[in-house]
């Protein structure tokens, strides 16, 4: 009881637990307030701006939370501020960052309106904070649908294009539906332990583990709460919607929705994976990895449009991801927060690149359209190729140790998951082949002399060389980020 | 002197990169970009010539170790050094990439500049392979041996160079996965775990690899797959004349001058190295491969309309050669086979420099497009002469001590390994005098051909050393014996070892 009174009201330190959620919020309600009253015409660069001082604000809001004095639980235990959260707060502002930087020509080549655009990539943010840092079922949920709901307004915003309305509502509706599958899940969850604070699930969750049955609701539980993240992180089966919404999307939206959300979505996995302990983990996953990264990059093969294509590689890339949360927690936990911050830098970097060049109206996305590309645009075609490289997984990038840590990750312990890194090694060649193909078709073709590059612009040319130097530090100096997430997983476990 | 020997391998190594770069930023004037290009490999080569001269053979080991640690999880170390075996390789590696420059002067005229990076690169690359100690720093250089090499041959290639490129790198790409399983199995059950070559070759030694016993045999398969590919070894082959025929003429040598050692020396350094028992147990079927290599490239050679391609299935013979040397478990033959990778990296390497010459004037490798060259370009034919020499096996010349040295180990093994390999060096001097017959003597059949220019002084610039060094090897092998016997030496000491083991028993 005594408890209870003490808690009514937050503490002061409560409220920089949250800092980073507060400072989006505020930048986003400035924005949209600015928006109506500023003239439309030069409202795009200010905006953007405000935007972009918002995420980088939010940046240091996450360095400065991350003093060892403000982690703990806050706001009555529903969120909680670890090396976990941050990091994930890390990549959200980043990518955050990064998407606004490569939207800031993009808007204008394609007649986007700013306001709403900018003030949505940060209140998406804000979900995306909260669904890493909150330890509460119902709050992730509520962080989710921030999230969600941002991002489906997002990929309708090329509004003269019917694909991108098509896109926007097939997101809605099927998002919504997988949302729904996650809110029965935590039902389920709550009638099975009582609790839907993860502290106290994994608690009630060792007790059974002690007595040898686990409850039957709480694996119908986590397989329905998996089915709502799998959504959202575009693991097969539930993939169907992906490559229509990515096609449809605008490009910078897809690097920010294909990155952000899907890492915040690994965090509410990671969490409810291992600190809530839950159980008949591994299969689940097993499944849903082996059939991502087949289905993923099978179909990849046959796209002759690169979003599609691109599409179709980050299921596939989920496929990967998955494999880290069905390894032990000691070693996948990294692997996958490792894996989620270098795939948002490569992918983020790609889209940047695709947006760019396709020009208004996103007229050019087929691979024929990248012909001789090299010749054209020797930068863009350079720095795409490092992106695809990465995403191959070759040394020196991110992407090599991303994949590197998570099929390590999964031959340790005394039960190696070998049959699923058999199945990630043979993908991961069949993957060479159609980035290959961009690769090829850039450098190795001649030239199409009707489809124009235009230079690079500022903002896209800073975003393009942060996500480079990423990709390649990722690449070349992994071991102070790996150092990094490894701290989260006592904290996890 | 001291810091000089503490990083020469970190200077040969990155040198040629640090070129690449600074091309980069370059402006687009050709001449200056071939220029600076040539500078740099020279002043790599200068610069790994530090490593002959103050090698010490007496030394057992690598020498010019550096080992640093660079990325603490998992436990990779910057750790590079050299022996006999890796220091020649490394020499040979510079010692081709000027003459590659030289002899793209002028048959690259588009897009010099990316040319020239990545010829740059791929040095680095293949120089990185020679040198690294660590098995991740090793398989890092290895794959990254594939890109270059790969937009060289699609970029700058001819008709289905594509189709070469992709093929090649699909191929290459795909057998080093198994590699990469088997260093990551080595490094999970090392304790404490690491990619040292040298530490794991001393737990395997010691026994301490407690799970060793099951997973050899796949451990070495591993390894083998990925070398056998790039070797190419029958009947992993067929990427080579495809990759050979399209890539350009400084592609072609270096594809054949090094890439292919590349799987010769991971056999050596690595199968034989870490696996010595299960190199024993494979090894007859190994050499049987080889022997069938040695012959059907030569017979497959015999036949070819195209002079590349002739020499590419030459290369598969020759190369069929360096596996049976190392597979005979002889000192003499893995000293030859060490001799015949130096020898064959230098005369091949003219050969196809030598084709390159000839297709810059005709723009074919039509051997029935050619014929009584001898007349209109007598430089150039002799030239010729001397490297089919070369290669065929003509004593004095380099290719002789080598094939010698493999024949004479293959036959202290088992006889009938030496005879079938002795045939080898019979075709060898059928297809290459018999393509040299039809391109040279005989009358000018094609009025075009009349008219060739012979050899202008930039190619002969680039062909006098290959030359030269022909020569030298052939006349004064022990300069390079000296230091390669050591390290062959020391590769063999668990087969003899092994042996008095198996003798004891």
């Amino acid at each position: 009881m005594a408890l209870q009174t003490m808690q009514t009201i937050p503490h002061a330190a409560d409220y920089i637990r949250i800092l980073p959620e507060i400072v989006f919020s505020l930048f986003g309600l400035l924005v949209m307030f600015l928006d109506p009253i500023m003239d439309e015409r030069r409202s795009q660069r200010t905006l953007g701006g405000i935007a972009l001082a918002g995420a980088i604000a939010a940046l240091a809001a996450t360095l400065y939370q991350a003093q060892a004095h403000f982690w703990g639980l806050g706001f009555f235990g529903m969120v909680k501020v670890d090396a976990f959260s941050i990091f994930f707060h890390f990549v959200v502002a980043a990518a955050a960052i990064l998407v606004i930087l490569s939207s800031y020509e993009y808007m204008e080549v394609q007649h986007i309106r700013a306001g709403e655009y900018y003030g949505l990539i940060l209140f998406g943010a804000v979900g995306m904070d909260l669904m890493s840092s909150a330890v509460e079922l119902v709050l992730i949920f509520i962080a989710l649908e921030i999230s969600s709901i941002a991002t489906y307004i997002l990929a309708g915003f090329r509004r003269r294009s019917a694909i991108s309305s098509e896109s926007s509502v097939k997101y809605f509706l099927l998002g919504s539906f997988a949302t729904a599958f996650f809110l029965y899940g935590v039902a389920l969850m709550f009638g099975a332990t009582g609790s839907t604070s993860i502290d106290r699930i994994s608690a009630v969750m060792q007790e059974y583990a002690g007595s040898g049955h686990g409850p039957l609701l709480a694996y119908l539980g986590v397989a329905l709460m998996f089915v709502g993240l799998g959504f959202k992180v575009a693991a097969a089966p539930f993939h169907v919607w992906t490559p229509d919404v990515y096609e449809g999307a605008p490009s910078p939206v897809v690097g920010f929705m294909s990155t952000a959300p899907k890492a915040a979505a690994f965090a509410v996995l990671l969490r409810i994976m291992f600190e809530a302990q839950a159980p008949g983990r591994i299969w689940l996953i097993w499944v849903a990895a082996a059939l991502s990264m087949t289905i993923g990059n099978i179909a990849a093969l046959v796209q002759d449009n690169v979003k599609r294509l691109l599409a179709y590689s980050s299921i596939a890339h989920a496929g990967y991801l998955l494999i880290a949360i069905a390894s032990l927690p000691a070693d996948g936990i990294p692997a996958a927060m490792f894996y989620s911050a270098s795939y948002a830098a490569m992918n983020i970097g790609a889209f940047a690149v695709v947006g760019h060049f396709a020009g208004a109206g996103e007229r050019y996305v087929t691979l024929e359209d990248y012909s001789g590309l090299g010749r054209r645009s020797p930068a863009l075609a350079a720095i795409l190729t490092i992106f695809l490289l990465s995403l191959i997984g070759i040394p020196i990038t991110g992407g090599f140790f991303a994949k590197f840590y998570v099929f390590s990750a999964a031959l340790q312990g005394s039960h190696p998951l070998i049959g699923l890194v058999i199945i990630g090694v043979l993908n991961s060649a069949i993957a060479a082949y159609y980035y290959l193909r961009v690769i090829v078709v850039m450098y190795m073709r001649e030239p199409r002399e009707d489809t124009p590059v235009p230079p690079i612009p500022a903002g896209l040319g800073i975003a393009l060389g942060l996500s480079l130097a990423v990709t390649i530090y990722l690449g070349v100096l992994p071991g102070r980020v790996l150092e990094y997430a490894g701290r989260s997983v006592n904290l996890l476990h | 002197m001291n810091w000089l020997d503490n990083n020469i391998l970190t200077l040969v190594t990155f040198v040629p990169t640090v070129g690449a770069v600074l091309l980069l930023f370059f402006p687009r004037r050709d001449r200056d970009i071939r220029v600076f290009a040539l500078v740099i490999s020279l002043l790599t080569f200068v610069l790994s010539l530090h490593l002959p001269a103050h090698f010490n053979r007496n030394l057992p080991g690598f020498q010019f170790d550096k080992n640093v640690a660079w990325i603490p999880m998992p436990n990779i170390h910057y750790h590079m050094g050299i022996d006999g075996i890796s220091m020649w390789l490394t020499v040979l590696t510079t010692f081709l990439t000027p003459l590659c420059v030289l002899i793209s002067w002028k048959s690259i005229h588009e897009r010099v500049k990316e040319f020239f990076i990545l010829l740059l690169v791929l040095e680095t690359a293949l120089i990185g392979v020679f040198v690294s100690l660590d098995l991740f720093l090793f398989y890092f250089f290895w794959e990254a041996t594939l890109i270059p090499m790969a937009l060289l041959i699609g970029m700058f290639g001819h008709g289905r160079r594509i189709y070469a490129a992709v093929k090649f790198f699909l191929y290459t790409m795909i057998a080093s996965m198994f590699m990469l399983a088997a260093i990551l199995w080595l490094y999970a059950n090392t304790n404490p775990h690491t990619f040292d070559f040298v530490a794991i070759q001393n737990a395997i030694q010691s026994g301490q690899l407690a799970n060793l016993a099951g997973a050899a045999r796949w451990l070495f398969l591993g390894f083998f797959v990925a070398f056998a590919v790039k070797v190419p070894l029958f009947p992993f082959h067929t990427w080579l004349p495809d990759a050979h025929v399209e890539a350009p003429t400084a592609g072609s040598v270096l594809l054949a001058g090094v890439l292919l050692k590349m799987g010769t020396y991971g056999m050596l350094r690595f199968n034989l190295g870490l696996f010595p028992e299960q190199s024993r147990a494979n090894a007859s079927w190994i050499v049987v491969l080889a022997l069938i290599g040695i012959v059907y490239g030569a017979l497959v050679a015999m036949v070819q309309p195209n002079l590349k391609k002739l020499i590419a299935y030459s290369s598969i013979s020759h190369l069929g050669f360096v596996v049976l040397g190392i597979f005979s478990f002889t000192q003499a033959g893995l000293n030859g086979a060490m001799f015949v990778m130096l020898a064959h990296g230098v005369s091949t390497g003219a050969l196809f420099m030598l084709a390159g010459i000839i297709y810059e004037r005709r723009h074919t490798y039509e051997i029935s497009e050619f014929g009584g060259l001898a007349t209109p370009m007598p430089r150039y034919s002799t030239f010729f002469l001397f490297i089919v020499l070369a290669s065929v096996g003509l004593p004095l010349l380099n290719g002789f001590i080598g094939e010698f040295l493999v024949l004479s180990g293959a036959f202290q093994a088992k006889m009938w390994w030496g005879i079938v390999g002795a045939t080898g060096v019979i075709w060898s001097a059928c297809y290459l005098l018999w393509m040299y017959q039809r391109v040279f003597f005989g009358k000018v059949k094609h009025e075009v051909n009349n008219s060739l220019p012979d050899l202008d002084i930039r190619e002969r610039v680039a062909l006098w050393p290959a030359a030269i060094i022909a020569l030298v090897m052939g006349v004064a092998p022990l300069l390079w014996l000296n230091s390669i016997d050591p390290a062959v030496h020391n590769a063999l000491v668990p087969f003899s070892q092994l042996a008095s083991r198996l003798v004891g028993q």
